[in-house]
């Protein structure tokens, strides 16, 4: 066992070493040991967050064919490090009226739930807690996230930032149903809810066996994200910048990290549970190599979110909520029961049979699906016609 | 005393002090928060006990589902958002007897229970609980029949709820 070839538990018991080797005792050494992994964990997510600002706004600015931020630095590497130092010596206001103490949680609670989903974000094959109800974990800390966003809305005491919270809640509970049945579609293949465990049994990533499955997650994704096309809570156009309109500073700037962090996360999310993960040529050998595919499928995802983000338009509240419950809703409940379906009747079959009559049965609704929308389509047209006509006849006589 | 008893006690406080807290603070939406705070403490009691599946379940349900929905009908129903309406009404007295008749009776049918010494028997390592768990709410030697009666019933308000919201005449 060498640094290479395991560096988690290399590490770790370096570190036991010498911690008992100060005179403390084990237990404590183990608790002191596990603390300080989550310190280097969350360090490592925050400072990629910072970059994160640096890729989001050179992204933007590439699609909106302009340069970006190219002063500071090579590149303009080190506008964040700007940013945030006028972020932090801008003037920290309360407005009046506010919930003092519920105003200054809620942007922690929103970091906070980001941060909670990297525990069971698997980045190598020992890194990234295994829990059995790791699917489920992902979801009641986006229900944190739900939360913190509710507080700050209701805690500003003000209008515009109640109502960007009432539509997030709107569009949070309407979204988590496809993504947790989206989520069932990989633990029914895999057998199992731990995500890490999902990664490992990918010998072909899902997204070849349910692309439809993929597919929908990732509108979820965005959605429970609250990114553009379904950036409803904060449309500055209709309700200037929502929940977090009377936020300034480091405090704005928490919520901002916590978005683009959380951006991230779920780039990271769907890359594990749909492709592959860190599974690549000699990850399982090297598991720092595993780090690396995952970051950069990660990162890819990451760049499909923000593509999404600046190339398509809001959509009205009424149009994105009929999109979640009438069409994204009962195709996912559809797709859960083929899939859990077939599964049964496959149970014995060849991978190669298994994979490909999951493909064909997931392309199959695709086409199912396109041809109903296209006759009620047709149907709505027509119904408009005939209820036109009528009106035009009586105007003539 | 063991680590387990110290987090025990300290989570058993923080959910009597948060419930505390629910009944007498004046705010109803520092209400509806301290419940979040108690049901926090109960999924942290699931967790102690090896549960896993119960205090995730715990959060996304009551904190992620039925919370939310009682922030969000304080939030519409209320005129005020800071209203501070009166905390008893003329039935206080019969909420008084019930809830003193229930809790005496708790406390004689837990104080007539004698396994308070015993410690729990040690888990299985090599059993995945979650899949245990799953197959015993399906199985017709365990729980198919509460498992299914529990699901006609969520159907059926599901239906009720369409029907009541829907506005055709």
């Amino acid at each position: 066992m060498t640094f290479w070839t395991d560096p988690i538990h290399v590490a770790a018991e370096w570190l036991q070493g010498v911690f008992t080797g100060w005179g403390m005792c084990p237990n404590l050494a183990n608790v002191l040991t596990a603390f300080l992994g989550i310190l280097i964990l969350i360090s490592f997510a925050m400072l990629l967050d910072i970059i994160l600002v640096w890729v989001e706004r050179k992204v933007v600015a590439r699609f909106q064919d302009r340069l970006g931020p190219n002063r500071v630095g090579p590149w303009g590497i080190f506008q964040p490090f700007a940013d945030i130092v006028k972020l932090l010596i801008k003037e920290d206001i309360t407005p009046a009226g506010a919930n003092k103490v519920l105003f200054n949680m809620a942007p922690i609670l929103s970091l906070m739930s980001v941060l909670l989903l990297w525990a069971v974000l698997p980045l190598a094959p020992d890194i990234g807690m295994d829990l059995n109800v790791g699917l489920l974990y992902m979801i009641a800390a986006g229900a944190l996230g739900t939360l913190a966003i509710i507080l700050a809305g209701w805690a500003s005491n003000n209008k515009y930032a109640l109502v960007g919270a009432f539509r997030t809640v709107a569009q949070m509970v309407a979204y988590e149903i496809p993504m947790v049945i989206a989520l069932l579609v990989p633990t029914i293949i895999a057998g199992t809810m731990g995500i890490n465990s999902i990664v490992k049994s990918q010998e072909t990533w899902y997204v070849l066996i349910s692309p439809l499955g993929a597919l929908i997650f990732l509108i979820a994704a965005i959605a429970e994200l609250g990114r553009s096309p379904f950036d409803l809570n904060e449309a500055e156009s209709e309700i200037v910048a929502g929940f977090h309109i009377e936020y300034t500073g480091m405090k704005f700037g928490l919520f901002y990290a916590g978005e683009l962090l959380h951006a991230f996360t779920f780039g990271g999310f769907i890359s594990a549970l749909f492709f592959g993960g860190w599974r690549g040529p000699g990850a399982e050998t090297y598991p720092l190599l595993g780090v690396l595919y995952f970051f950069l499928k990660a990162l890819f995802f990451y760049w499909v979110i923000m593509w999404v983000k600046y190339s398509v338009p809001r959509v009205r509240i009424d149009h994105m909520l009929a999109f979640g419950w009438k069409f994204l809703t009962p195709l996912a409940l559809v797709l859960l029961m083929v899939t859990a379906l077939l599964d049964k009747v496959l149970a014995g079959a060849s991978a190669w049979t298994y994979g490909l009559t999951m493909f064909v049965s997931n392309i199959l609704l695709v086409w199912l699906t396109i041809v109903v929308l296209k006759a009620y389509a047709r149907r709505e047209r027509n119904r408009e016609e005939s209820s036109v006509q009528p009106v035009a006849q009586t105007a003539h006589q | 005393m063991t680590p387990l008893h110290i987090l025990f006690l300290l989570f058993a406080i923080v959910i009597l002090g948060s419930a505390l807290k629910v009944v007498t603070t004046q705010n109803m939406l520092h209400a509806a928060l301290w419940l979040i705070v108690t049901l926090f403490g109960v999924a942290a009691l699931y967790a102690m006990l090896n549960a896993s599946f119960l205090a995730v379940v715990q959060v996304v349900v009551y904190i992620g589902a039925i919370a939310i929905l009682f922030i969000f009908a304080v939030m519409l129903t209320r005129r005020e958002m800071r209203d501070k309406g009166e905390q008893l009404n003329k039935n206080w007295w019969a909420a008084a007897i019930i809830s003193v008749a229930v809790f005496g009776f708790l406390y004689t049918l837990v104080s007539r229970w004698s396994g308070f010494g015993n410690t729990a028997a040690a888990l299985p390592s090599d059993v995945d609980f979650l899949k245990e768990l799953g197959t015993a709410l399906v199985s017709p030697n365990a729980y198919v029949l509460p498992f299914e009666i529990a699901s006609v019933l969520l159907l059926a308000a599901l239906v009720g709820a369409v029907y009541v919201a829907s506005n055709r005449e």
